[in-house]
């Protein structure tokens, strides 16, 4: 894949909840094999964004390509198969209860809708998944034994890392992170921080993570962008996020209760 | 200052007299909205019953959930309502001389009626409320989404397995269920009222007729789609949290319970009005 060509490219995404404008019109573009974080208050719109990448929410107008392919165009089963090389960390890590931590992480590799891209993880049987996800384990620093608990059995922190190796168990091309550090404690939130850039950087991955954590922004991310009201007000190198000269980005990364963001108690 | 904004009604801009017609049309509208959401969700989950991939672990884990561990309850329930149609018949028939139909009621109440609908409400009960709390939960969860995101159709995975096997399991159950008043019927005809066993059981098995017993099962069959649909949908389609995940979990056992009744009056018109 080219480096110029962006892995994901979004323009003028619309999405509104009865009369809430939600996404006004999103631009983004997110090169391969870059890790963009996207940061803004809540309410911003960041998870929808998220959402309607996957096809979990179906944006009212704009369109999203992956690869150039425009993934709204696409028919469902097309996809699915497009969804396939995508892997996903969710807020609260959305483990599957009713499963063992071991076949939470292998869930994907056992779906029966499965059919893998290129370079992504064939299908397996179920006592290769077992092997592969106590591997997988190891990869975000659990035991594979911890594969045998159920995810009530886990801590916080556990639960976020076996939500990772979920995420990466395919070998994904494109991975999204929603707020990895919420929950967690300072130095946990920097292990699961140090985690995903390993996880983006071992398997080549194009990552977007969204977070109003600022100190996980900085570590996860090469590129940021701050969603305010539906928009993206400003984009740039991580790097630059504490000091961006942008007023509405320093108000955000340093918390200030002055600026030109202001709180909507109630609209 | 601005004005306050005014209230809902008054912002329809229609007089006063009109307005409740207005809420009136809204109800209704909103109701035919719900039910053609749920018939369009109960035909998805039906359809995914015939296009694979198929999921046998979820099917059996629900039909054991439905069958297995429903049992119980159903056949306490069954055998007590047995034992008491036999008493309050008994105490009836006895003014006319006519203890004798004891037999035939019994089994009648039970294979037709009681049988079926009390199954399907004991059921409802326990495993609409289960239904739509574990699918709640996964919804408010991000569980749901999850599944999509792993290649996993979650009407495929989540519903249609439960959908069938409320299809098939309420019927055995109800099948034991018969069995279980019947025998409650003839504990206490035989027991306590010193009913002869043998012309007790030849009663019962000489005017049951094979027509009774299967309408009862196809009935149970109905009723076992609509407690699974109604747990499923509920469950699948909440929001808000935990509150949400309650009010599903509510709504789920008071329609299915609804549902068994409405469609036990249907059922019965259709089969057994002569």
């Amino acid at each position: 894949m080219s480096g110029t060509v962006p892995k994901i490219r979004i323009r003028g995404l619309h999405k509104a909840f009865g009369s809430k404008k939600v996404l006004d019109g999103v631009d983004l573009d997110v090169m391969p094999e870059t890790s963009m974080v996207v940061i803004g208050g809540s309410g911003s719109g960041k998870s929808v964004l998220l959402r309607c990448i996957l096809g979990l929410i179906e944006p009212d107008s704009g369109s999203i390509e992956i690869d150039g392919v425009d993934v709204l165009a696409l028919g469902e089963r097309a996809r699915d198969e497009m969804r396939q090389c995508i892997g996903m960390l969710f807020q609260n890590a959305a483990l599957f209860d009713s499963l063992t931590v071991w076949e939470n992480v292998a869930f994907g590799l056992l779906a029966k809708g499965r059919r893998p891209r290129h370079g992504a993880e064939p299908r397996l049987t179920r006592a290769q998944a077992r092997v592969h996800a106590g591997k997988v384990l190891e990869q975000v620093g659990l035991a594979a034994s911890v594969g045998d608990l159920s995810p009530s059995e886990l801590s916080g922190g556990m639960q976020k890392r076996v939500g990772l190796a979920r995420a990466i168990a395919a070998r994904p091309e494109i991975l999204f992170f929603d707020e990895p550090t919420t929950g967690l404690d300072p130095i946990m939130g920097a292990v699961i921080d140090g985690l995903i850039v390993d996880c983006v950087q071992n398997l080549g991955s194009t990552a977007i993570a969204i977070t109003h954590d600022m100190a996980s922004a900085t570590r996860i991310g090469t590129q940021a962008a701050m969603l305010y009201r539906g928009r993206i007000v400003w984009r740039g190198a991580a790097a630059e996020l504490l000091h961006s000269g942008n007023d509405m980005v320093d108000q955000f990364t340093h918390g200030r209760r002055e600026g030109p963001i202001s709180m909507e108690l109630r609209k | 200052m601005s004005s306050p904004p005014a209230p809902s009604d008054a912002a329809d801009g229609l007089p006063l007299p009109l307005r409740p017609i207005a809420a009136l049309g809204r109800t209704v509208l909103a109701l035919l909205q719900g039910a053609g959401s749920l018939a369009l969700f109960g035909l998805e989950g039906l359809s995914h019953l015939l296009r694979p991939p198929f999921y046998g672990r979820q099917f059996l884990a629900a039909f054991l959930e439905f069958a297995f561990y429903s049992l119980p309850v159903v056949a306490l329930t069954a055998i007590f309502s047995g034992m008491v149609i036999a008493l309050q018949s008994y105490t009836g028939f006895a003014r006319f001389n006519a203890q004798s139909a004891i037999a035939s009621i019994v089994v009648l109440s039970v294979v037709r009626e009681l049988g079926p609908v009390l199954a399907g409400l004991m059921v409802a009960g326990r495993l609409g409320a289960a239904m739509a709390a574990e699918l709640g939960t996964m919804r408010v969860t991000d569980q749901i989404d999850a599944l999509t995101t792993l290649s996993t159709n979650p009407m495929k995975y989540l519903v249609a397995p439960r959908l069938f096997a409320g299809i098939v399991a309420l019927p055995l159950l109800v099948a034991v269920a018969d069995l279980l008043g019947v025998m409650g019927g003839f504990l206490v005809a035989t027991v306590k009222l010193g009913f002869n066993a043998h012309a007790y059981a030849s009663d019962t098995i000489g005017f049951v007729q094979t027509s009774d017993v299967v309408v009862g099962l196809a009935k149970a069959a109905v009723f076992g789609f609509l407690i699974a649909l109604m747990g499923c949908y509920n469950g699948y389609r909440s929001k808000g949290g935990a509150q949400g995940v309650g009010s599903a979990t509510t709504s789920a056992v008071v329609s299915a319970s609804i549902l068994v009744l409405a469609f036990d009056f249907i059922l019965t018109e259709m089969f057994f009005s002569r």
